[in-house]
């Protein structure tokens, strides 16, 4: 099912202030595979997410995805990651002063240099995909929790990137929803693409990821296949 | 205890004893404007607790014969008037000419000098401007609210001419000698005066208009009026008002004419030649005013409009540059705010217009849009950073994920997220610039304040004046707030 490793994460430190929030955490996943990142809320989930995404920088260790190079106090070359890596943030951020469509198609327009009529085609398509269409020209207050992350992830898919990064993705959603975005990821990773998943739902993870990691206080506790990772739950 | 005590009962006591003696020696207060300087009333260049002027001379020989101390009230020239029916001194002395409005609104004394409204021009254009004919389509300048106003904007009528209005006498004749205006009419006095500051300027010999110069009294002191005619009268026959004239180099043949004709004739009858507008009622007035306060109100709104454009823009590029600059340019930033936000506007358009005169001379509509605009700018900047950094840091991680550049971002997602936030603050600003645009007619723009005050002084009244300019302001300022208020409605909505 899985292809060639995309991301590899080496002995990785990240600080917050003067607080070390990850302490040589190393893993790897590779194309088509869907990557649970588990454990409780403050062990380091959302912060080695963003550290990935090229948001926040690292401290010690290196990351590489595709071709591009993260190692501390380098300035990454972001968009080069940017046009591989994608994120999905846990409160979604869609851009408040547009349309749901506006958000999908800016990046394809500003960033790929893809026609107007083009990029609403396209993200028309995504939109589809996701089962929102007919909500394309809402604004995102209009939007429910769950319409609004499967924008957010049309608007992340929008891009084509390699690699998708999602923040806790069942914050907002109740169970046939649940399923519904499983349902998604998993057809996304089958396109190919690796999918990294943080999250402390358990019967999600065991839904769709394909391998997890357990953070614990900043380290990895353990790693392998779902029923091996979550045997103490 | 009882000895702070008996310390404030003796204080109260020696106070009270104060107003006694107070009461005991009458003051004679009267009214006038130390800014219009040299001959008529201006601090003691070796002393400016002193005032010296032959006005003030004058006051102090009223107030002699009146056995009264003199007490000086200052009130800015264009509002002597209304000070004086208010009754806020007993005598208003400052060059005050002598009109038709005055006579009916006021109590108003014998003349006591009589002077000749004449052309100055610069020396090259001697032969070239000789009268108000010879000076189409070319700017004239003078003292708003006076009798030379009323003969310019007669000649605006009839020659098209421009007339420029200033507030003191001084500014003329600097900027007649910068090329900033092509002549000024005002009375002899000042033109002497205006020729002897500046080099390579001349009067031209022909007069254009005599005026008088007389005190003012609220309407109902006709009682000390006529005393104090009285006094005038006296002081023309023994020689007191000579003397005080000829100190001040002012005494010239024309005033013993004046004099004998006062004495020997019912001089309150003695008009100026062109009373104009103040002949009117209220009502002709209004209607004759009404059109160049129309005309003001569009300058008005295109000067705040103009500046405030100019203001978004600086202010924006300043609030970009103190969030995304460097620690260097934002000090500089921070530093333009500080200073700009902590001097008064007044003082920046003095500075703009008449301080910067010899290095670069601005036209006077330029400088008012740059002035107001660069002082807005400080407080847009203040409006937009704040706008820029409440914009959520999450929406700013999700467009650096998807790969926009800073700028990027700036432009379509933090400016347009900011300009929301920033709007209704901006809306205020607008109104505020659009009122504190009425400062620019220091630096010779007629605005529709200035325009109303030329108009209550000429009518002698500020309440129809007042009423109508009012009225204007709400006019141009509430459609945009309504408007403001759709557009944050809307932004709302989505």
């Amino acid at each position: 099912m899985t292809g060639p490793t995309t991301i590899d994460v080496r002995d990785v430190a990240i600080e917050r202030g003067a607080r070390q929030v990850l302490h040589g955490v190393s893993f790897s996943a590779a194309r088509g595979e869907l990557l649970a990142l588990m454990g409780v809320s403050g062990t380091g989930k959302t912060s080695l997410l963003r550290a990935l995404s090229g948001l926040d920088p690292i401290a010690a260790g290196e990351i590489r995805i595709g071709d591009v190079h993260l190692q501390p106090g380098r300035v990454p070359r972001l968009r080069e990651l940017h046009r591989s890596v994608s994120m999905v943030f846990q409160f979604h951020h869609l851009f408040s002063h547009m349309s749901a469509l506006q958000n999908v198609c800016l990046s394809p327009v500003h960033v790929l240099h893809e026609s107007r009529a083009a990029a609403e085609r396209r993200g028309r398509g995504l939109l589809e995909m996701l089962g929102v269409e007919s909500r394309a020209d809402a604004m995102p207050h209009e939007l429910s929790g769950g319409e609004a992350q499967r924008v957010a992830i049309a608007r992340a898919l929008a891009v084509d990137p390699g690699v998708l990064l999602m923040d806790e993705p069942t914050a907002s959603l109740d169970e046939a929803r649940r399923r519904d975005l499983a349902a998604t990821l998993l057809q996304l990773a089958r396109q190919g693409r690796t999918v990294v998943v943080a999250t402390h739902d358990t019967d999600f993870a065991r839904a769709c990821a394909h391998r997890a990691v357990m953070l614990e206080e900043g380290r990895i506790a353990r790693e392998g296949g779902l029923s091996d990772v979550l045997r103490v739950f | 205890m009882s000895s702070r005590l008996a310390i404030i009962a003796i204080g109260l006591l020696l106070s009270s004893a104060k107003v006694v003696n107070a009461q005991q020696a009458p003051e004679l207060r009267w009214g006038g404007d130390a800014e219009g300087g040299a001959p008529f009333v201006e601090a003691d260049p070796r002393d400016p607790a002193r005032l010296i002027g032959f006005d003030v001379e004058i006051a102090e020989l009223l107030a002699r014969d009146l056995a009264r101390a003199p007490r000086f009230v200052q009130v800015a020239f264009t509002s002597l008037d209304a000070s004086a029916a208010r009754g806020d001194f007993d005598i208003g002395l400052s060059g005050i000419e002598d009109g038709p409005a005055r006579r009916t609104r006021l109590a108003v004394t014998v003349p006591y000098y009589e002077f000749r409204e004449i052309l100055t021009v610069r020396e090259a254009d001697r032969d070239r401007f000789r009268t108000l004919a010879d000076l189409r389509r070319r700017r004239v300048a003078t003292l708003g609210a006076t009798l030379a106003y009323d003969m310019l904007v007669a000649a605006q009528a009839e020659h098209g001419i421009v007339p420029v209005t200033y507030e003191d006498d001084v500014h003329p004749y600097s900027d007649l000698a910068l090329g900033r205006v092509d002549a000024v009419v005002l009375d002899y006095v000042l033109a002497e005066r205006g020729v002897a500051r500046n080099a390579g300027l001349a009067n031209q010999e022909a007069e254009l208009g005599v005026g008088r110069y007389v005190g003012v009294l609220a309407p109902d002191r006709t009682a000390l009026r006529d005393r104090i005619n009285g006094i005038l009268q006296q002081a023309m026959r023994d020689g007191r008002l000579e003397a005080i004239f000829r100190r001040w180099n002012m005494w010239n043949e024309d005033q013993p004419r004046l004099y004998a004709r006062v004495l020997a004739s019912d001089a309150t009858e003695m008009l100026p030649a062109n009373a104009s507008a103040a002949t009117l009622n209220v009502w002709d007035a209004t209607r004759r005013y009404f059109p160049s306060l129309l005309n003001a109100a569009l300058i008005t709104l295109m000067l705040s409009c103009a500046a405030m454009v100019l203001a978004v823009v600086v202010g924006v590029l300043i609030a970009s540059g103190r969030v995304y600059g460097p620690r260097p340019l934002n000090a500089v930033l921070t530093g333009y705010v500080e200073v700009i936000r902590g001097t008064p506007l007044l003082l920046q358009l003095f500075v703009l217009y008449f301080g910067l005169a010899s290095f670069v001379q601005l036209p006077a509509f330029l400088a008012a849009l740059i002035g107001l605009g660069l002082n807005y700018a400080a407080y847009e900047s203040e409006i937009h950073r704040a706008a820029l950094e409440a914009v959520p840091q999450g929406q700013l991680d999700a467009a650096r994920t998807l790969g926009f550049s800073d700028a990027q971002t700036l432009a379509l997602v933090r400016g347009p997220q900011a300009f929301r936030l920033a709007l209704a603050p901006m809306t205020n600003d607008f109104v505020a610039l659009l009122k504190d645009s009425s400062l620019v007619s220091v630096i010779t723009v007629v605005e529709l304040t200035k325009q109303t005050s030329i108009f209550a002084a000429n009518i002698g009244s500020w309440l129809v004046p007042g009423a109508l300019c009012a009225a204007l302001y709400l006019v141009l300022s509430l459609p945009l707030a309504r408007l403001a208020r759709r557009i944050e409605k809307g932004w709302r909505r989505e």
